[in-house]
């Protein structure tokens, strides 16, 4: 094991120690926190039980196709706008500022669009991460070598070859930057949206524990959250160094 | 060494109005006859469309007048077949291994694998890369990522080769090892080799001729023979003529980069506030 990580998980270590001697000792009261073990403790019964299997499949299911959506559809924005500049100079100071607009004010307008069912989340999911996606095909596309166009030209290939065998693959850093993205986009989204708005899945399920006063199970469906985003991020972290090590970019 | 291989004739190149400037004449007239199998070098002036010729020769770039044929046809729009270009610029794939990289152009033919395998090895064995074959470009130097560049050209068996500065960015000891490896493929292929420079000890050193270009637009002010034999190495510079061969070079491109330095110093003052 390196050194690096052995110290990340130490410290990540420690600091969970940490808590739950406070919490044990009563330094935070349980009001406010429980000890880390009994949230990994009741999270393990909730997941046996079953109880929250319908809504981790809603919420999972909405954020897998929100990312979907929001990668397929930002590759194809991004490669458009970058095809036509005009384009571009319009949509450049709207994506600049993208993020300062409330998505969520738009949900009523979703529900009259789209009906009232999983796809006005989908869609706050889907554009909370499209920009990220379309963010990061453009500054991809903006980097591909010239030179490397020219040897596309030499070795006759048509646009098609050109796009699959060179463009993509010199993109491939800066769109695996805008799928991480879209990732941490889409479940912030959809989370957040079922917090607020909806009537079922995980956010919900987290904001209906806390208006019951029920700690336990607050804390572990977070706790649980928190452990699938930490663990899907850390694996496409790890392929994301392993890919730009082969660049001599890790 | 008397069948045209590639002809120029009357060649110009200009660049249309930008940022409010008139249009630019970068280069010409040209013209130009390049013998079947000759290793001929040209060097100028910074900005006088050295790139841009050999752009135009590969079929990369139009002209804006006059026309260039590569064994008997036409050059147009495309880069014919034949013409291999190793780019001044790093040009390897970083996304393949050296391997790869080399059987990168072969692999788009549709070559049975078996055959791409063998030409493959042969052009790793020649160009030394029989250790780093696995390796990723990022894992090599400058002067072995160029040596990848030109393994991928030489793979394709050219019959004319257009390099852009390939050793530019190399230290001066590198570019002269290099530039015998050049020679040594030159030899082996028989390939026609045009060598764009701006290194004159290099042209002369490696090249039968040495085409002097004039500050841009950019044309032939001198032709220089060298003489040098076909099986010269880089010991040439310590040959007595090589000293009289770069400084007939040197005089005549000495007014012409002048012209160029000149020109840029005043463009500068020209912005300064």
């Amino acid at each position: 094991m390196k050194r690096v990580t052995l110290v990340r998980l130490c410290v990540i270590a420690g600091s969970v120690l940490a808590v739950e001697a406070l919490c044990r000792f009563g330094v935070i009261s349980r009001l406010t926190l429980l000890p880390p073990s009994e949230m990994a403790a009741y999270l393990v019964r909730l997941l046996v039980s079953g109880e929250i299997n319908q809504a981790m499949l809603q919420t999972f299911s909405n954020v897998a196709i929100a990312f979907v959506l929001a990668i397929v559809l930002g590759f194809v924005v991004g490669a458009v706008i970058h095809a036509i500049p005009r384009l571009r100079r319009a949509c450049d100071q709207f994506l600049a500022s993208y993020y300062s607009i409330p998505i969520f004010v738009f949900y009523p307008l979703f529900v009259s669009l789209l009906g009232l069912n999983r796809w006005p989340l989908i869609m706050i999911g889907f554009l909370f991460a499209i920009t990220a996606m379309v963010i990061a095909t453009l500054n991809g596309l903006d980097r591909v070598p010239p030179v490397l166009l020219k040897l596309a030209r030499v070795h006759r290939m048509s646009r098609s070859a050109e796009a699959l065998r060179i463009v993509l693959p010199a993109t491939g850093p800066y769109l695996f930057t805008g799928v991480k993205l879209a990732l941490a986009y889409s479940f912030i989204g959809i989370l957040a949206g079922e917090f607020i708005l909806s009537g079922g899945g995980l956010g919900y399920a987290i904001a209906y524990a806390y208006d019951a006063f029920d700690n336990r199970t607050m804390y572990a469906l977070m706790l649980f959250v928190l452990v699938v985003v930490t663990a899907i991020n850390s694996a496409l972290f790890i392929w994301e160094q392993r890919l730009l090590q082969r660049r001599g970019r890790g | 060494m008397s069948i045209s291989h590639a002809e120029l004739r009357e060649v110009r190149k200009v660049f249309p109005a930008a940022g409010g400037q008139g249009d630019v004449n970068a280069l010409g007239p040209i013209d130009l006859d390049l013998a079947k199998g000759e290793f001929i070098a040209v060097v100028g002036p910074s900005g006088c469309g050295k790139t841009t010729l050999l752009e135009i020769l590969a079929g990369l770039t139009a002209p804006s007048g006059g026309s260039i044929a590569f064994e008997g046809r036409l050059v147009h729009g495309e880069v014919p077949d034949g013409i291999g270009v190793v780019f001044q610029e790093d040009a390897s794939l970083p996304w393949l291994t050296v391997s790869d990289n080399i059987s990168f152009g072969l692999r788009r033919e549709g070559m049975d694998a078996a055959e791409i395998k063998r030409r493959v090895e042969d052009v790793i064995a020649f160009m030394g890369l029989e250790d780093f074959a696995r390796a990723y470009p990022a894992q090599l130097s400058g002067g072995m990522r160029q040596r990848v560049c030109i393994a991928r050209t030489l793979v394709l068996e050219p019959r004319l080769i257009l390099l852009d500065e390939p050793f530019g960015a190399l230290d001066q000891q590198t570019r002269l090892l290099m530039g015998d490896e050049l020679l040594r493929l030159w030899r082996k292929t028989g390939a026609t080799i045009f060598l764009i420079t701006h290194a004159i000890d290099e042209a002369v050193m490696l090249a039968d001729r040495v085409a002097v270009m004039s500050a841009r637009p950019g044309h032939f002010i001198d032709m220089v023979k060298t003489n040098w034999g076909t099986d010269r190495d880089s010991r040439v510079v310590a040959d007595e003529r090589f000293g009289a061969l770069t400084g007939r070079v040197w005089t005549r491109l000495r007014d012409e980069s002048l012209k160029s330095v000149g020109r840029s110093a005043n463009r500068l003052a020209a912005a300064a506030p």
